[in-house]
């Protein structure tokens, strides 16, 4: 899938973090992160059976790519690929893959981690968990993580 | 005409992901009010609008032909 690769990209497919990593690696680069947002069994005492994600995919794609320019135009020399995968997931599977590169490390670090934050702000992606009893669309206005952040 | 898809929850209450609405003239506001009012049982105080995948304030004038998105609160990645 190398010559068709989408940098910003969402997608019914499993998604393969490699393929993103050697995207953004090239010479001028001393270093890449990769994250990895992966579904979590257990948030808050509650058992998540599996999560049913879905976009607004046009717009996501969007979003997406102008982060990815956001990105090249404060983190000088840095290259970005950001996909997220829509549909059924279950417990373990990759729901989104942020790659970065930068000549030094702590630009691809600190790049990787705003995407993601920009992502749970600005993309219109939407998350359902669903659990033995039932289920509920996350996003803020009845859901609250009884403590702490870190909760992707 | 103006065309209006809905997510998550929205699209769940809706039971529809997506409709057209006759439309001369107006604001986002308009359309929100609209929704608000075919769709009583959804809570849109945290809905933001996006006009042809762009955000945008409830002052922006709708033209025929727009497409306007109801953007619940995202929860991605």
């Amino acid at each position: 899938m190398g010559a068709e690769l989408k940098p910003f990209h969402v997608t019914e497919e499993p998604l393969e973090s490699a393929v993103y990593m050697d995207y953004v690696t090239h010479p001028g680069a001393g270093a890449v992160t990769l994250f990895a947002g992966t579904v979590r069994e257990w948030t808050n005492r509650k058992r998540t059976m599996y999560l049913k994600y879905e976009a607004y995919v046009p717009m996501a794609e969007k979003k997406l790519a102008q982060l990815g320019e956001e990105i090249t135009k404060k983190w000088p020399g840095s290259r970005v690929a950001i996909v997220h995968r829509i549909g059924e997931l279950s417990i373990s599977d990759i729901a989104v893959v942020i790659a970065v590169s930068s000549p030094h490390r702590k630009a691809a670090y600190e790049a990787n981690e705003y995407a993601i934050e920009q992502i749970k702000k600005v993309v219109p992606i939407w998350k359902k968990e669903i659990w033995e009893d039932g289920e509920e669309w996350i996003g803020g206005q009845s859901y609250k993580p009884e403590q702490g952040s870190g909760q992707e | 005409m103006i065309h209006l898809y809905y997510f998550a929850g929205l699209k769940e209450t809706a039971g529809k992901a997506e409709e057209s609405l006759p439309w001369e003239a107006g604001t986002a506001a308009d359309v929100l009010q609209w929704a608000k009012n075919t769709y009583p049982a959804f809570d849109f105080s945290a809905v933001q609008m996006a006009v042809n995948e762009e955000y945008v304030l409830e002052t922006e004038p709708i033209k025929p032909g727009d497409h306007i998105a109801f953007i619940p609160p995202v929860s991605g990645g």
